[in-house]
């Protein structure tokens, strides 16, 4: 198993390495001017003078090259000195990658989002999961029953609208009509004591359910197919005829295989809540990585897009390691050695 | 103690509530929230350029002078505006001398000098700093502290208006003493610096979030006694127009919503709730559509959209006008503008006394006319097909734009009025970071211009005109041989035109001035190069607790925002 991880790890570097090329490379391709979105008065001359300052002027492979030495070395050599509070180098004079919109280093952005998003995009994991499972089981178990139905009922409307559709809705109703909760998220509220934990709480309801309703609908769908698969299974025969309690057989023998496939579509999930939502986000102006992203992307801010998604490649690469790794630790019989 | 303490509260409020500008304590308002649904990026007018980070940060950088919402000039941290006749501008015109207010102080409590001013001209002016207001400092030789309250702005050529730099919130004054090692090439990695600038203005920036939200609290050494009457300000950004009117006009969250670019039956609704008011001003943005006058038929390679083949049909100004006339703008403004917009018949709708009055047989529909007018230019349905040719030629237009859902509803608009008079139009929209970025390798921009006809919106700077009218002179057509980077998009060239626009720019008597710039206006739409549409305001919302808003759509909206206060 260790020989097997360092090994996949080490295969990850040259993936990650093409990965890298083909990303800035698609971007730095792709249409698009970091100067489109100033005013249309201010003349041509001035829009080159800005890209230059952006060092749009360089051929791309130096480009390239020096994005690959900001990320891979001065960036990291950047945390470990903010971690052990210590001076490696020249850093006064290290190049950060800087965002082309803000001119400030990206990823000072991305961890001034990061805690947002965790929270928002988390908790709905948290929630989705924690109502998934149970309902996963009781559905499977009691197949075609009245709460099977309801399930499968919700989990379709989970399935098919849209946030940019459900997130309105419950603005309207929760915020508009009732007044109940707030409409946009407020990203300076710092918690401190129980009345401001609960306003946290308050603000995060909305998001959280809309975010929450989609993923409990995916995760309902495979727990239920997945312990339907292991019900009728021999070995659940053989329990029920050892004479062991119903309890016993569906949480103990039925549940534990069914969770196998389960924890590994949660594992790879893990990557996107680190993605954010960019729809939601945008919808209750919790303005994560999700809202960066898009942000990023409308203003032709190529550092930052580049950095953000060769981040999500790395946590992608990352998590489909662990799924593997966990695959491997529940089910006995998966033997990588 | 107690109870005088509240008598004086309530006086307090009395005050306000007859006259805000007696009101008593500063900063007594508490918290004002704003929000911009596009979030500032940065708090540096020099580095950025986008509306939202110039209005942001007026909160705390200010400039010598504002604009008022009538366009006139007000003195900011200057004491008067020069002029010819107060001695501030030299006779030949080359020379502007400001003469700065006394005792004011930066937040950080050091005293504004004309040093500040000097080194705010050498930040934007240095070659490697990306600074985008340069066009503001056109022509400046030398900027020099004549005294500690006084600086003079030598220009290399006489300027008739000599109110570009520090005139507006788009060239404001930065302090040298926290800039001075951020210049030039340095300039993009001072991020605490742009992050934080220290100003003169009634705000300090407390917590900035880039592209998420700005905590300003109230600057305590600001110059004006009792103000702001807010002590801190909320500025978050995020999301898109309709939700921040939802967040003003509906659930009251927010006291101020900027640029709501909301199809005007869902503004309209949302306003009957009751707990805010859009308001619009009328700046000098105008949607045109752009005349093609050369022919950008693919079949013509590398030579299509330049001079060399003049358009077949766009060239003759009956066609044009028939376009124009066709056009039912009323129908433009209520489907897509509302509130934000007017119907205009000139490319130079504003200020008021730049406004020609001779364009204005477009603003009424005349089918009838515009049929006469193509079969007095010889374009006739010969074959049946609704659709008017001549030699062979078809009355087709290809008619592009930006992608956006109110341009693309007044495409679909115009292309029906058109197919009345036998003109088929075929549309296309481009991403608006393609058609407006300047990419040379994509075929799409609205330089190029491989399209008959196209659509948006062109303003200016400022109030004075001359550089915008300059636009179309024929050393403005953009071509292969300046990368197509010119302004001239329909390739209008007329020899009159460009005489006039070289008288324009050495005639300092503003009557005078004013009379060239409508008769520039009037040309350009007798020649068919410009079909002015809709002359568009900026739309904003503000909360009925909010008082004191006085938007104006020459300079920063929320340029007066130290005046603002709750309503009690």
């Amino acid at each position: 198993m260790f020989r097997y991880t360092i090994r996949r790890l080490l295969f990850a570097i040259p993936t990650l390495l093409v990965i890298s090329f083909i990303i800035f490379a698609l971007l730095d391709l792709a249409p698009g001017d970091p100067t489109s979105q100033l005013p249309i008065n201010i003349p041509a001359e001035v829009r080159q003078k800005i890209r230059e300052a952006l060092g749009l002027g360089e051929p791309f492979y130096v480009r390239y090259g020096l994005w690959m030495q900001q990320f891979f070395v001065n960036e990291p050599l950047n945390i470990l000195e903010q971690w052990f509070g210590v001076t490696i180098g020249d850093s006064e004079n290290r190049l950060r990658v800087l965002s082309w919109s803000t001119r400030s280093p990206v990823v000072d952005l991305i961890v001034e989002r990061m805690p947002q998003t965790l929270w928002v995009v988390g908790m709905a994991y948290v929630v989705g999961i924690a109502i998934a499972l149970p309902v996963g089981v009781i559905s499977a178990y009691r197949q075609y029953s009245i709460f099977d139905q309801a399930g499968t009922f919700i989990t379709m409307i989970g399935f098919s609208i849209p946030p940019f559709f459900s997130g309105v809705l419950v603005i309207v109703i929760f915020s508009v009509n009732l007044g109940w909760f707030p409409s946009i998220y407020d990203t300076t509220h710092v918690v401190t004591d129980w009345d401001s934990f609960l306003k946290q709480i308050n603000q995060m309801i909305l998001p959280v359910m809309v975010l929450a309703l989609q993923i409990t609908a995916q995760l309902t769908r495979f727990m239920r197919a997945s312990m339907l698969d292991n019900l009728n299974q021999d070995y659940v025969r053989t329990a029920r005829a050892k004479g062991m309690s119903e309890q016993a057989v569906v949480l103990l023998h039925v549940l534990r295989n069914s969770m196998i496939p389960v924890i590994t579509v949660i594992a790879l999930a893990v990557p996107s809540i680190f993605g954010g939502a960019i729809i939601t986000e945008q919808i209750f102006k919790v303005n994560g990585i999700g809202a960066l992203l898009i942000g990023g992307i409308e203003a032709g801010d190529l550092p930052l897009v580049q950095t953000l998604t060769f981040i999500f490649a790395v946590l992608i690469v990352l998590f489909n390691l662990v799924a593997d790794i966990l695959y491997g630790i529940l089910d006995p019989r998966i033997r990588y050695d | 103690m107690k109870l005088s303490r509240k008598y004086l509260l309530a006086a307090a409020a009395g005050a306000l509530l007859a006259s805000p500008a007696l009101a008593a304590e500063r900063g007594a308002d508490g918290q004002v929230n704003i929000l911009y649904w596009q979030a500032p990026s940065t708090q540096n007018p020099y580095l950025s350029g986008g509306t939202k980070d110039i209005e942001s940060s007026s909160l705390v950088l200010e400039p010598l002078a504002n604009y008022d919402p009538a366009g006139e000039m007000l003195p900011t941290l200057a004491v008067e505006i020069p002029t010819l006749d107060n001695g501030g501008v030299s006779e030949d015109l080359t020379s502007i001398t400001w003469k700065l207010k006394q005792g004011v102080v930066w937040s950080d409590g050091t005293p504004f000098t004309a040093a500040d001013v000097v080194f705010s001209a050498e930040y934007c002016l240095h070659p490697e700093g990306g600074c985008n207001a340069t066009p503001k400092f056109a022509d400046v030789t030398s900027v020099e502290a004549i005294d500690d309250h006084t600086v003079k702005i030598t220009f290399g050529v006489a300027k008739p208006f000599p109110y570009g730099p520090f005139v507006g919130n788009d060239s404001p004054i930065i302090q040298k003493a926290q800039f001075e090692s951020c210049i030039g090439a340095k300039a993009p990695e001072c991020t605490t610096e742009n992050f934080g600038p220290i100003g003169t203005g009634p705000f300090m920036v407390k917590d900035f979030k880039a592209n998420d939200t700005i905590q300003y609290v109230m600057n305590e050494t600001y110059r004006e006694e009792g103000k702001p009457h807010f002590s801190s300000v909320l500025f978050k950004g995020g999301g898109d127009a309709a939700a921040a009117a939802r967040s003003v006009l509906e659930t009251g969250e927010f006291d101020y919503a900027w640029n709501l670019q909301v199809e005007p039956e869902i503004l309209s609704q949302m306003e009957s709730a009751g707990k805010g008011k859009v308001i619009a001003a009328f700046g000098p943005s105008v949607e045109r559509l752009m005349i093609n006058k050369t022919n950008p038929d693919p079949a013509l390679g590398d030579e299509r959209g330049t001079v060399k083949h003049p358009h077949p049909f766009l060239t003759d100004a009956k066609v044009v006008r028939a376009l124009s006339l066709a056009i039912e703008r009323e129908i433009l403004v209520e489907a897509g503008y509302g509130a934000a917009g007017k119907v205009t018949c000139n490319v130079l709708p504003a200020p008021n006394a730049y406004a020609s009055t001779n364009n204005d047989w477009c603003k009424t529909q005349d089918v009838e006319q515009a049929k006469a007018l193509l079969d007095e230019a010889g374009w006739n349905d010969t074959d049946g097909d609704g659709v008017r040719e001549k030699d062979g030629v078809k009355l087709s237009v290809i008619y592009q734009t930006s992608t956006n859902s109110v341009r693309q509803g007044t495409q679909a608009l115009i292309k029906q009025m058109w197919a009345e008079i036998g003109v088929e139009t075929e549309l296309k929209n481009i991403s608006a970071s393609v058609f407006f970025g300047g990419d040379q390798s994509s075929p799409d921009t609205f330089q190029k211009f491989f399209a008959d006809i196209e659509m948006y919106t062109n303003n200016f700077n400022g109030t004075d005109p001359e550089a915008y009218m300059g636009s179309w002179t024929c050393k403005q057509i953009p071509s292969p041989e300046n990368q197509w980077v010119a302004n001239n998009m329909p390739r209008y060239c007329n020899a009159e035109y460009d005489a006039l626009v070289a008288k324009y720019a050495i005639t300092a008597e503003p009557a005078e001035r004013q009379a060239i710039a409508k008769k520039l206006n009037d040309m350009l739409m007798e020649d068919g190069a410009i079909v002015p549409l809709i002359h568009r305001g900026r739309v904003a919302a503000h909360s009925n607790a909010l008082g004191g808003v006085d938007m104006t759509a020459w300079d920063s909206e929320i340029h007066n925002i130290e005046n603002w206060y709750r309503v009690k």
